[in-house]
């Protein structure tokens, strides 16, 4: 009823209101709600909500699963998704990192799925190594968890160092501009061929149990298996990988879960393609620096126009400095509209990049200024949940 | 400007200072001086890497403080920046920037730790995160205009009598609340991100005057008044709603 009602009066896609109730009627929702459950949990910076999703179909192999699809990854968002399957043996939740010690010392976890870490929103989420630090201790301390963890990434290997059990996965992303230094002994870390380690303590690139080579995924058992995704990008096959290496924790066949991981299309109306006014536009989700980073990357070698979208929400983070992290230069020569609430912001950044292209704040307009055919629109956080909502109403 | 006549711009420690895309700093004084005809190059300096002493423009930005501290120590031990400083090279520190150049700063852990001594001043850890659109009247007749900028630090500054400040604030915290930034010699300090030089064209270009030598041309770029604008609007918007509320 209330999630109606959220929906109703337009508060969001619904998944937040009824959370908010239970949790204060019953502090111990949460702990009561995955009691008996087994739970596995996915966290990081970039890629939870897909990864989550995968995981979810993955487990499906095994019993009925609740999970929080539409990445309401606060508590109340959890009590919500697990109120609503109360029957499921397995819960598989996407968790905030900030809330993640939190939620991991109430639901003890038997897996927990760490992607990858790297600066986001500081104004509002606070620096990462804060982030690294708080989910080290709650990481080391978990009894009885498999921990599955990005060892391409430093901070993420940091903070699943002293775990009890870890799965190491060799993802071949990480984004390096935040471990300059060694998260646990400040010295200078040393990168070299796809390899890592601090040049002072024995903090270094464990040896993989899993990894992705040219779009097959390479089993703990050396099993090899093309991942064929629907879902584009090298970053969704890291994401795929982490998911089957999370799904094999629980017991599941690694071949079942990669084919069920591959049925994977839309994610919360991430990647999905709207046709409207002779475009067909695809949308892309980026919210920090290392996701646009790789939506740009995936994107380089294409001639579509690309309309990039941003604005400077409370859920964005207000402050915009990032888009100065971000490689704009990638987009030289191709039909560039910059739109969104900071299309302004944005178009400094862009013309300072030497990116020719044209202001359209309203992005649907910014679609239909396009030339006619294939459209990327990139978009940050509440800029593409607007779109979304309106590109529904407008089909 | 050296013999060769491209104007070199160091940017220090990236890897450990660019947490708030300071890099876009680099960006401006490059394209800005290229745009007018002069060549410019951003030589970037790695933590772990020598520091060279004979850049033009040196841009330094922000950091965590573990970083912060990590980087001092760098920069004493490989004092390229110091000899810079002392040969008349033009500087902008941003946010960790102006904590890091002054004598000493106290972390919020409560550590006292030496900085450069470049700026006459000292810096500690304030009572709360200061967050939020600034805006700030610059100070001494430097350039015209408001300095208009991002501010998210836990420091307060400061400053000693060879240093003045670069602005009074008029919306947000800067140093103290009264106060933003710090000028001496040729080093600007400040604690606005946003970056600070694509918000601020003319302290950009007042960067560029002190290296090369030359007021530089004036540049046509509608863009960066209508960013100027809009910023200033949203800044003010803050402080009715603060005021209000």
């Amino acid at each position: 009823m209330s999630s109606k009602l959220s929906q109703a009066m337009g508060l969001g896609a619904g998944g937040m209101i009824g959370g908010r109730v239970a949790l204060k009627l019953d502090p111990q929702a949460l702990r009561r709600l995955c009691a008996g459950r087994r739970v596995a949990l996915v966290t990081g910076t970039n890629g939870k909500t897909t990864t989550t999703l995968m995981l979810a179909r993955a487990v499906d192999e095994l019993g009925l699963v609740a999970s929080n699809h539409g990445g309401a990854n606060m508590p109340d968002g959890l009590v919500t998704a697990l109120s609503q399957d109360p029957d499921a043996d397995f819960a598989v939740l996407e968790v905030d990192e900030g809330y993640f010690p939190a939620v991991a010392q109430v639901v003890e976890p038997e897996v927990v799925l760490l992607l990858n870490l790297s600066r986001d929103q500081l104004d509002r989420v606070g620096e990462v190594h804060t982030i690294e630090r708080s989910l080290r201790k709650v990481l080391t301390d978990l009894p009885n968890c498999t921990v599955v963890a990005n060892c391409d990434d430093v901070l993420v290997t940091s903070a699943a160092w002293d775990a009890k059990r870890v799965a190491w996965v060799a993802t071949g992303t990480g984004w390096h501009h935040d471990s300059a230094s060694c998260p646990r002994c400040g010295s200078p870390i040393r990168h070299d061929q796809g390899s890592w380690h601090c040049t002072s303590c024995d903090l270094g690139r464990p040896k993989p149990h899993w990894g992705v080579d040219r779009g097959d995924l390479v089993s703990s058992q050396g099993e090899r298996i093309e991942l064929g995704l629907r879902l584009p990008g090298k970053f969704n096959q890291a994401n795929a990988v982490m998911a089957t290496a999370g799904a094999a924790a629980f017991g599941a066949p690694v071949a079942e879960s990669v084919r069920r991981v591959r049925s994977v299309t839309d994610v919360a109306g991430r990647y999905r393609t709207v046709s409207r006014t002779g475009h067909t536009a695809r949308l892309l989700l980026s919210k920090n620096p290392a996701g646009w980073t790789e939506t740009l990357t995936m994107l380089q070698g294409g001639d579509h126009a690309v309309v990039v979208a941003v604005n400077a929400k409370e859920a964005d983070g207000r402050d915009l400095s990032w888009l100065w992290d971000v490689p704009f230069e990638q987009l030289r020569g191709r039909t560039v509209i910059a739109a969104g609430e900071r299309a302004t912001d944005l178009s400094v950044r862009l013309t300072y990049a030497e990116v020719r292209h044209t202001v359209v704040p309203d992005t649907l307009k910014a679609i239909d200024a396009a030339p006619q055919g294939a459209v990327e629109v990139i978009a940050n956080y509440t800029a593409f949940r607007d779109l979304n909502a309106k590109a529904a109403n407008a089909q | 400007m050296r013999s060769d006549s491209t104007v070199q711009i160091a940017l220090v420690l990236p890897d450990l200072l660019g947490t708030y895309g300071d890099f876009g700093n680099a960006v401006v004084l490059q394209k800005r001086l290229a745009w007018r005809g002069i060549p410019a190059e951003i030589v970037p300096i790695n933590f772990g890497q020598a520091v060279p002493e004979s850049c033009d423009i040196y841009v330094v930005g922000g950091g965590e403080d573990t970083a912060q501290t990590l980087a001092v120590k760098h920069l004493q031990d490989n004092p390229g920046l110091q000899h810079a400083v002392r040969r008349g090279a033009t500087v902008l520190g941003v946010c960790a920037g102006i904590q890091l150049f002054g004598d000493h700063f106290t972390r919020a852990d409560g550590v006292t730790r030496p900085g450069l001594g470049l700026i006459d001043s000292t810096s500690h850890a304030g009572p709360n995160r200061a967050i939020g659109e600034v805006l700030a009247k610059p100070l001494g007749g430097l350039f015209d205009g408001v300095l208009t900028g991002f501010e998210n630090h836990q420091g307060r500054t400061t400053l000693g009598p060879a240093a003045r400040p670069l602005a009074q604030v008029t919306v947000g915290t800067g140093n103290d609340g009264k106060v933003e930034g710090a000028v001496q010699g040729k080093i600007v300090c400040t604690y606005l991100h946003g970056p600070v030089l694509p918000r601020n064209p003319q302290l950009a270009d007042l960067l560029i005057e002190w290296a090369t030598g030359t007021k530089p041309a004036p540049l046509d770029l509608p863009i960066l008044d209508q960013l100027r604008a809009e910023r200033v609007k949203a800044a003010q918007r803050t402080t009715d709603a603060s005021s209000r509320g």
